[in-house]
């Protein structure tokens, strides 16, 4: 277990976090830019120091300002995957791969040139150089370096900002494969809420320097009180499910969940995964009847349970239907339907409105399980 | 050798022989120099940074001087070198070499610098997070990624040692097979009548040496920086 408890003084912020991370979880730092992500991060590698505080993973303290410890970057065993690269230019790909690997073998249960070649499918990249490198090439060669040097714990540092946005996607599968077979816990950082949905347990929201809150990422998304942090456009509950059946007629996926059957247009995965699904507040829209002759394929029964007033035209509210699901509707419809707490509504989720690249695989709740650590 | 006489290829030979030794001399105190200078904060900084650019601004008869003062029989590292190692160097081709070195410095400082600025200081950074210490960094990193900057201050520094007159002639005198280098050559012949069409042959052997040792840097400092480059 990661914990971390540090106070630094910038000349415009003040960066003052403390958080715990369990171990073998992937955890999101989730915030815009400048609230303090990096600095976060950097201070648990030891690139910056931090002016008071305590950074701990497991017995290991790696800096602790009251007895004057402070473990130098190349003895924390923390590996860092930067927004850039940061390949060494002057040494082929296999090269850079070996840098940090520990010299003694003997290493228990370490990972080998060939597991990381073969789980990041880096084999034809072997003998090439950095610089011809694709942006996403660079980053699965950089996160292979990074677990080749046997870390316990390894931070990334919104790894996707320098992939170009068609491409950015094919890395977050690896990222999940990595941590399927490795069960390395890791630290990622990011302002992009689809890579926290598609990848994070937890998310920690840092705004202006401070942890505002933490949690799975299912309870923050769906904390009305969270969404001028979280984003406002893209804000709405995300829902754990388990992939179910597939309608090969009307290629319609199918995900259950405790509040009943999602069906999503065009997903065909395997049965039984976990799934996730980031359901945006303003593709849910409400109704106090049954609906029929709908053409809306995901009706769920409800009841509202927070409202969240704001200024301007439209609001949001959170239902219950079996798992929170937030709806963003205008003041006139609230006032029109009458609608308060413990109002009874339907809501209706457009099964072609859900976006399929958000959909993360949830290993959530099976975070306490030990994962082999071999591939 | 028919084109050259043997006395111009004695010239030429001590010439090289002297320059190299100045290069190699020079490098190591330069390369720490310029890291200092470069990437640690202490006081005194600016000072540090005048001294070395000292010899580029004082008359060279002025560090020639010095040299004498410091390295002669008498002085207090000539005199411990000469007692306790049996070395002498004042007016000898050692000497030639410790006194170009000298004149080379700054100028192998200011180019070695300029590569340590230039450098991504991420790149030191995220070897430290693989694990590798800052003696492993500087060696297996920072040195090969600045390496055009070395070639490029070796070259220099070899080019200024091949014109370094003043401080030479001053420290180490002008002795025909141990301190008389091309510059100290040319002169005793400007000096000598009748002795232009020697000085001529003298003066084209050394625009062609320095020529040459400019175009093989380019092309090897063109070669590394391919290799290093992002």
């Amino acid at each position: 277990m990661l914990s971390v408890n540090i106070t630094k003084v910038f000349d415009s912020f003040r960066l003052e976090t403390q958080f715990e991370v369990e171990e073998g979880s992937i955890t999101a730092i989730f915030g815009k830019s400048g609230a303090g992500k990096t600095s976060t991060i950097n201070a648990i590698a030891g690139l910056t120091r931090p002016d008071v505080g305590v950074i701990q993973i497991g017995n290991t303290t790696l800096f602790d300002q009251n007895l004057r410890i402070n473990l130098p970057i190349y003895k924390r065993q923390i590996g860092y995957v930067f927004q850039d690269d940061r390949l060494f230019p002057h040494m082929t790909v296999q090269n850079n791969l070996i840098y940090g690997t520990p010299k003694n073998r003997d290493v228990a249960n370490s990972l080998n040139l060939t597991d990381i070649t073969g789980l990041l499918e880096l084999a034809p990249l072997l003998e090439r150089r950095p610089r011809t490198l694709s942006g996403g090439e660079k980053q699965r060669v950089a996160i292979g370096r990074a677990l080749l040097s046997n870390p316990k714990l390894l931070l990334m540092d919104e790894p996707l900002a320098s992939i170009d946005v068609q491409h950015r996607f094919e890395i977050l599968p690896f990222i999940q494969r990595v941590r399927e077979k490795t069960g390395i816990t890791i630290i990622y950082v990011t302002h992009a809420l689809e890579e926290v949905i598609f990848i994070a347990d937890q998310i920690i929201l840092l705004s202006e320097g401070q942890v505002t809150a933490q949690g799975t990422v299912e309870e923050i998304m769906s904390r009305l009180d969270l969404h001028p942090m979280t984003s406002r456009f893209d804000a709405g509950a995300v829902i754990s499910a388990i992939y179910s059946g597939y309608d090969k007629e009307f290629d319609l996926g199918e995900l259950s969940f405790d509040g009943g059957t999602l069906r999503i247009a065009g997903l065909n995965a395997e049965i039984g995964i976990h799934l996730r699904a980031h359901i945006r507040a303003r593709d849910v829209s409400l109704m106090l009847d049954k609906p029929k002759d709908t053409s809306v394929l995901n009706v769920f029964k409800g009841e509202l349970i927070e409202i969240r007033h704001e200024d301007g035209p439209q609001l949001d509210l959170l239902i219950n239907i079996g798992t929170p699901l937030i709806a963003r509707i205008t003041r006139k419809s609230l006032n029109d339907l009458n609608l308060g707490i413990g109002s009874k509504v339907y809501a209706m989720i457009k099964a072609v409105a859900i976006d399929r690249r958000t959909l993360g695989t949830s290993l959530a709740t099976s975070s306490s399980e030990t994962k082999p650590k071999k591939v | 050798m028919t084109i050259l006489s043997p006395v111009e290829y004695e010239i030429v030979l001590l010439s090289v022989q002297v320059a190299t030794w100045s290069v190699l001399i020079s490098m190591p105190l330069s390369l720490a120099t310029a890291w200092l200078l470069s990437r640690r904060q202490f006081y005194g900084h600016l000072i540090v940074d005048g001294l070395v650019h000292l010899p580029m601004v004082i008359p060279p008869v002025v560090v020639g001087y010095v040299l004498l003062l410091l390295f002669g029989r008498q002085g207090p590292i000539g005199g411990f070198l000469s007692e306790v190692l049996g070395i002498t160097i004042a007016f000898t081709w050692k000497g030639a070499a410790i006194a170009s070195a000298v004149m080379a410095f700054p100028l192998m400082v200011r180019a070695i610098r300029l590569s340590f600025q230039a450098i991504d200081e991420g790149l030191e950074e995220a070897a430290a997070t693989l694990g590798a210490s800052p003696f492993r960094v500087f060696f297996t990193i920072t040195i090969p990624i600045i390496s055009p900057g070395l070639i490029a201050a070796a070259i220099l520094g070899f080019a200024r040692s091949l014109g370094e007159f003043g401080a030479t002639i001053t420290f180490v005198s002008n002795i025909p097979g141990e301190t008389r280098t091309l510059p100290l050559a040319l002169f005793t012949l400007i000096q000598t009548p009748g002795g232009d069409a020697a000085a001529v042959r003298l003066l084209s052997i050394s625009v062609i040496l320095a020529l040459g040792a400019l175009i093989a840097s380019e092309y090897l400092a063109r070669r590394i920086t391919r290799q290093v480059k992002r």
